[in-house]
């Protein structure tokens, strides 16, 4: 069979399953037991091998989180989460990392052939990195040499904790500091690893960078850090997917984002999001409550998030921008799909400081069967925004009648020159555009993902193409059965 | 000349209403029939069951295609076997390209017929080719189905759609209500490309002028959900003249 066929096989067996990825890694791991306290943090420290401002700016947010309450939403419904039946870290036994595919556990290739992404193909496809995640330690790490002749430096997050201390000690909770909230500050304390990214002055990232997560481990939280910083005059777009395999259990997965745009930069920030949503009943799946933020800290920088969500049982997630310097520009485009019990609550904060500044919100939410979706964002345009602008678009499409979906827009504006526009609809996917897809040959099924991903094209032309496929491969996989 | 339709003794109910009474139709490969009929009269009604929407039902009667009993298939394969509707009121479907949905639905019919998927530039050279017989701008493939299309553009866009996906059987709803002159001599170029010795066609219309570019066979006047009168373009005529008033009620 050529790669081609074999591509296509898996896409089919890919679209023909519900929910595929459900399977464990059987590999040895080293895991501390569940619980959380200062030794913990500590020890995680230790393992890690950190720095020691590091450990201390741990055991800060740790002893901050210690105090707080955990938060409360309105538009979601969680049961109780238990802090201290999670193990806190978890690493594939390896001794030393390992220097080529070659040395890969070939267990844990498997189980990215299974994901779709076998790395050596992938390597191959021009341009794309991949900085694979395995539960919660880099494994491997590609186009490094392509990448470091160009001054890049892209790697985990533990290994720039020992290779570049001065960089992470510098911007590490600069964007969202320690005390933000609950989760940002249980993901200081315990942080696993992650991914760091620095792009030089005036370097262009000669190719998409990109990162698999997955949670693999039976009750082993997930707490990623990831740190991408933009010199003056430089470009990255980065990428981030992941899928979960098939859990009984909820499982937490609380990340931190943090993005740094010098003057003249750009940071294109792309997930594609399929964790484990629980079955019908709602049983499983994965907690999604993600911090990410951007600081446009430089004149005419601009940070933009895209995102398409299909997974999570919950997720809890506002990617947002501050726009600091002058004439810098915030987006936000988002896709939100939601199927049976899912709850979705995401959107943006646009939060508007230096003058010129300029932000779009664009957030697409599809909510099939019972589910929940809401968009929940907040526009500020503080005194100094002088002449900025915000145009907000979110619309809605519900499939069926049992669905909910809910738009919570906020609007603060200190200052009289700013104009903000904003545009909302909501549409049922009518019964006479699938009679007319039907009659020409499409089936129901198709009908609706064609009609759905007519209604995301903004945000899908966002991506790149490789993953502009997958994103609809994705919502079609994820709206089986949203009809009937 | 070949059986492509064949309805005997119909009846088709919309909600609680019986819309459609006791039609009786065949239509032979080759052959191009013309229905007229006042507002109401059922016309659309009958298009509808022939491609099988669910809200109406067939209460009694049978259609046959083919040889094929057409209420044990489902609208998809009605389409995939060669029945095509050109709607009254074409639906838009904002965001989903014209290319993209016209591919999607050759390639669904393809593959019930278990043949390959069309290459990429196969297709690209066929729309491109029969786009420009319709008299639609390229521009307007990569823009929303019918997103924003004006009446006439709608219309040409349902015939673009016929030459592409090659039906046998064509059935078009006024295909002709609201075009300029122009247009209705492209859509009709485009009716009489679709003819052939294999083919048929089922024209819903109001009026004769489509009629005197797409000569039909026969010419049938629909009212209360039957056939009362059948002809051939003369009929026609003297309904442009006399209206229906001579016919419903003599
Ligand atoms: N979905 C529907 N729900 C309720 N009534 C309907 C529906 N579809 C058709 N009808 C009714 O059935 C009757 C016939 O309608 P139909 O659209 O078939 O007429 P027509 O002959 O195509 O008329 P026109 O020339 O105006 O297009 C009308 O009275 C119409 O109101
Ligand atoms: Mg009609």
């Amino acid at each position: 069979m050529s790669d081609k066929d074999n591509k296509n096989k898996e896409i089919n067996e890919f679209l023909n399953k519900s929910y595929e990825y459900g399977f464990t890694t059987e590999i040895e791991s080293e895991t501390i037991p569940p619980g959380l306290d200062e030794d913990v943090v500590t020890l995680i420290s230790k393992m890690k091998n950190e720095p020691e401002f590091l450990l201390k700016w741990r055991l800060k947010a740790f002893r901050h989180w210690k105090k707080m309450p955990q938060p409360d939403w309105a538009k979601l419904s969680i049961d109780p989460i238990d802090y201290q039946a999670i193990s806190y870290f978890s690493k594939p036994k390896q001794d030393d990392g390992p220097k080529s595919l070659d040395e890969v556990d070939p267990k844990l290739l498997e189980t990215y052939e299974k994901l779709g992404i076998p790395l050596h193909e992938r390597a191959k496809l021009a341009g794309v990195a991949v900085d694979a995640v395995f539960d919660s330690v880099s494994v491997v790490t590609t186009f490094k040499d392509k990448l470091a002749e160009a001054g890049v430096i892209f790697c985990s997050f533990s290994e720039a904790a020992i290779d570049y201390p001065e960089l992470i000690e510098k911007y590490l909770g600069t964007v969202v500091p320690i005390k933000d909230n609950y989760f940002a500050a249980l993901n200081s304390a315990v942080f696993s690893d992650g991914t760091f990214v620095y792009i030089p002055k005036g370097v262009r990232c000669p190719m998409e960078l990109s990162t698999y997560f997955r949670i693999n481990e039976a009750k082993t939280g997930q707490f990623e850090r990831t740190l991408i910083v933009a010199e003056e005059e430089s470009y990255v777009s980065y990428l981030e997917g992941c899928t979960a395999p098939m859990r009984d259990e909820n499982q937490l997965h609380a990340a931190v984002v943090e993005l740094v745009a010098h003057k003249n930069a750009e940071i294109k920030y792309s997930t594609v999001q399929n964790w484990y949503p629980g079955d019908e009943e709602g049983k499983g799946g994965i907690y999604n409550f993600v911090t990410k933020r951007g600081d446009c800290k430089g004149e005419n920088s601009k940070i933009s998030w895209t995102q398409i969500e299909t997974g999570s049982a919950i997720t809890w997630k506002y990617p947002s921008c501050i726009l600091r310097g002058d004439n810098s520009t915030g987006e936000f485009h988002s896709i939100a799909l939601t199927n049976n019990l899912q709850q979705a609550d995401t959107g943006t904060k646009m939060i508007h400081l230096g003058k010129d500044t300029k932000s779009k919100i664009i957030s697409k939410g599809i909510s099939a069967k019972s589910s929940q979706n809401t968009y929940r964002g907040q526009v500020t345009m503080s005194k100094g925004a002088k002449n900025s602008r915000n145009f907000t678009q979110c619309d809605s499409l519900l499939i069926g009648s049992s669905a909910g979906a809910h738009t919570f827009p906020s609007i603060d504006v200190m200052n009289s020159s700013s104009i903000l526009e904003h545009e909302a609809t909501t549409s049922k996917i009518a019964d006479e555009q699938l009679f007319y897809c039907m009659q020409r040959g499409i089936s129901e099924e198709d009908a609706i993902g064609l009609i759905v991903s007519g209604f995301c094209k903004e945000v899908l032309n966002e991506l790149p193409m490789e993953f502009a496929v997958e994103a609809r491969a994705l919502l079609q996989v994820n709206l089986e059965g949203a009809i009937g | 000349m070949s059986n492509i339709l064949s309805i005997k003794d119909l009846y088709v109910d919309v909600g609680d209403t019986s819309i459609v009474n006791g039609l009786n139709l065949k239509i032979s490969s080759g052959e191009t029939h013309a229905i007229m009929g006042p507002n109401g009269s059922g016309k659309s009604t009958l298009a509808k069951a022939i491609a099988g929407h669910p809200d109406y039902k067939i209460q009694s009667g049978k259609i046959t295609y083919m040889g094929n009993d057409l209420s044990a298939l489902s609208i998809e394969e009605r389409s995939n076997l060669g029945v095509f509707l050109g709607f009254q009121y074409p639906i838009e479907i904002p965001g989903l390209s014209n290319t993209a949905f016209l591919k999607a639905a050759i390639n669904a019919k393809r593959k019930y017929h278990g043949m390959d998927e069309l290459s990429a530039s196969e297709f690209l050279v066929d729309l491109k080719e029969k786009s420009k017989m319709m008299d639609i701008e390229q521009s307007f493939l990569s823009r929303g189905v019918n997103e924003g299309f004006s009446g006439g553009e709608k219309k040409r866009n349902e015939i673009l759609q016929m030459l592409m996906l090659e039906p046998t059987l064509s059935i078009l709803d006024e295909t002709d209500s609201g075009l300029d002159i122009d247009s209705m001599k492209v859509v009709a170029s485009g009716v009489n490309a679709f003819r052939n010795k294999k083919t048929a066609s089922l024209i819903i219309t109001h009026y004769e002028r489509l009629l005197n570019y797409i000569t039909p066979d026969y010419v049938h006047v629909f009212h209360d959900g039957a056939i009362i009168k059948t002809g051939d373009i003369q009929l026609a005529k003297d309904l442009e003249e006399r209206g229906y008033e001579w016919l419903t009620n003599p």
